[in-house]
């Protein structure tokens, strides 16, 4: 199914969700008494837009339209988080560590020219270069759930191809069982790895890993982009990593490297707190993170303050055809 | 010596102009967060922003709290601390609001879950035990009842300084890593605690030696066998 690009086919579906959402606000203030304030807000609201719109005015990063289809496997039903938030609420340390900070600082990053090594244990190592992380592999749509850590959640109409593509066009050895990913490592470009205190103080580079069969699973995705255009930097531009069944540190930002090993790789946050992430990290409701509980999140989407959006945590996020991956594991002990 | 200056003084009706920009101003910010989160224009995740600034203005207030009795001293002037109480009781709105946040928008009443965050999680009880501290000092902030608690009063409100540390703990421990924002505010409470612990030393050390020269007083004068 090859469809050209429509970029009014998901503005259609916000609308309708606004809407809703709306509705739902009214009957809260309602309940809450506050039915007259109700109107005054909705024609004041747009007053307290600068508060975060600013930002988004200074930005540079033009994001291009892409060719892609929409496999109908992968188009779920539910409320898609507006681009607005999915592009100014990041957790992106290289650029800062607040969720703003991403947006703000990562508006002149430089994605073009940009190289993506794919080597290690392969046979044929591979090196793409800026255009061919758009043109090498034919893009599909996926809208995938988002489950952060924090205990909240996204949806997002990716953009992308498939890891086990690329992978499989290296060659992998037979002594091949773990992929490292590795982000860019550019101080100059990314304040958070010249100053510890803007970064957090995590050790640059970012890297993360997977298991070969975790990374060879058809639902783990190389996004370009996302809403039918190029990722903006807040997002990982130019190529990023999306593992919908675990919580979104492991969805590694701005890679440049892909490495191929025989050993577990270690990952940026299992070094840092390993009671806290582990390497696996798939979203699992009954393993709690030590500070909080993972048994339910908060969707965000188009609602204020009154919208009723905590829901359940699924297992694997709901990817449930992932399970047989850890058949033999004790998924509390390999959190 | 220099002739000193008279001290500063405020009118009542300064000091009731002052007063009520404060209101509006802590009252004001306050309500406009809320009503702005309502209408989702408080950023991506409006209660995220609303548990931030909440908290960190409950913070921001406690340290001018802290900062009006060096100022009074610095200034010779009492007009300071006639704003000190007011801010006080900000301090635990602010922070009640947090807190409310919490529960009703972050968590969304599930009470379940209230419970077993409050009990379970160590940065959320460091939290609470500050939180409750403040309450303990609000209600005890009418003049009627500082009157009768008498020296009782001063004790209680001395839990300001317990406030500080758990408060600030709490703000670390809720983020992800260690090199954060919080780091700031660890350095901005040391320097506000700093001068204050040097005057407790001083006074400490003061009583020991009166205690130690009552002590070796009494026991010059008790017969002395050889």
């Amino acid at each position: 199914m090859s469809k050209p690009f429509k970029p009014s086919v998901n503005l259609t579906d916000n609308h309708v969700t606004d809407e809703s959402v709306y509705m739902n606000r009214r009957s809260l203030l309602k309940s809450f008494g506050f039915v007259g304030a109700s109107t005054l807000l909705a024609q004041s609201a747009s007053a307290a837009d600068w508060f975060w719109e600013d930002e988004k005015e200074k930005a540079t990063f033009q994001s291009k339209p892409l060719d892609f289809t929409k496999p109908s496997q992968y188009q779920i039903n539910e409320t898609r988080t507006p681009e607005k938030k999915i592009t100014s609420y990041n957790n992106f340390y290289e650029f800062g560590t607040s969720k703003d900070a991403p947006a703000e600082n990562a508006s002149e990053f430089k994605t073009d020219p940009w190289t993506l090594k794919i080597d290690g244990l392969v046979k044929k190592p591979l090196v793409l270069d800026h255009d061919s992380l758009t043109k090498r592999f034919p893009l599909q749509e996926r809208i995938y759930r988002l489950r952060c850590v924090e205990a909240w959640s996204m949806v997002v109409p990716w953009i992308g191809f498939e890891l086990a593509a690329l992978i499989k066009q290296a060659d992998p050895l037979m002594s091949a069982k773990y992929v490292a990913f590795e982000t860019l490592y550019d101080p100059e470009q990314m304040p958070g790895q010249s100053n510890r205190f803007l970064g957090g103080g995590i050790e640059y580079p970012y890297v993360e890993g997977l298991r070969l069969d975790e990374a060879m699973h058809p639902l783990t995705l190389m996004s370009v982009g996302l809403y039918g255009k190029t990722l903006p930097p807040q997002n990982g531009a130019p190529i990023r990593l999306v593992v919908p069944w675990k919580y979104g540190f492991k969805s590694i930002k701005s890679v440049v490297r892909i490495r191929l090993t025989d050993k577990q790789p270690p990952t940026t946050w299992n070094r840092l707190a390993s009671n806290e992430y582990g390497f696996y990290a798939n979203v699992n409701p009954k393993v709690s993170h030590p500070r909080w509980s993972q048994a339910s999140e908060r969707r965000i989407t188009s609602g204020g303050l009154l919208s009723r959006n905590r829901i359940e945590t699924q297992m694997f996020n709901g990817y449930s055809e992932v399970a047989p991956l850890y058949s033999d594991m004790n998924l509390a002990k390999f959190y | 010596m220099a002739p000193r200056k008279a001290p500063l003084r405020l009118s009542p009706w300064l000091r009731r102009s002052i007063k009520s920009v404060i209101h509006v101003v802590a009252l004001g910010y306050l309500v406009w967060l809320f009503y702005a989160g309502i209408t989702d224009t408080l950023g991506p995740d409006p209660v995220d922003t609303l548990l931030n600034e909440t908290g960190i203005w409950a913070i921001h207030l406690l340290f001018i709290t802290l900062l009006l009795s060096p100022l009074a001293k610095q200034m010779r002037s009492p007009a300071p601390i006639q704003f000190r109480r007011m801010l006080g009781v900000y301090v635990f709105v602010y922070a009640l609001a947090h807190l409310s946040t919490y529960i009703l928008f972050e968590l969304q009443l599930d009470m379940a879950l209230v419970l077993s965050e409050l009990i379970s999680r160590p940065y959320i009880v460091v939290g609470m035990v500050a939180l409750l501290l403040l309450l303990a000092l609000t209600a005890t902030s009418f003049k009627v009842l500082q009157r009768k608690m008498g020296k009782r009063w001063q004790q209680l409100h001395n839990a300001i300084y317990l406030i500080l540390p758990l408060t600030l703990l709490h703000f670390s421990w809720s983020q992800k890593t260690f090199w954060q924002e919080p780091i700031w505010y660890w350095l901005a409470g040391i320097i506000v605690l700093a001068p204050r612990a040097k005057q407790w030393l001083i006074t400490y050390k003061k009583k020991r030696s009166r205690k130690q020269a009552k002590k070796s007083a009494a026991k010059a004068n008790s017969p002395q066998y050889p």
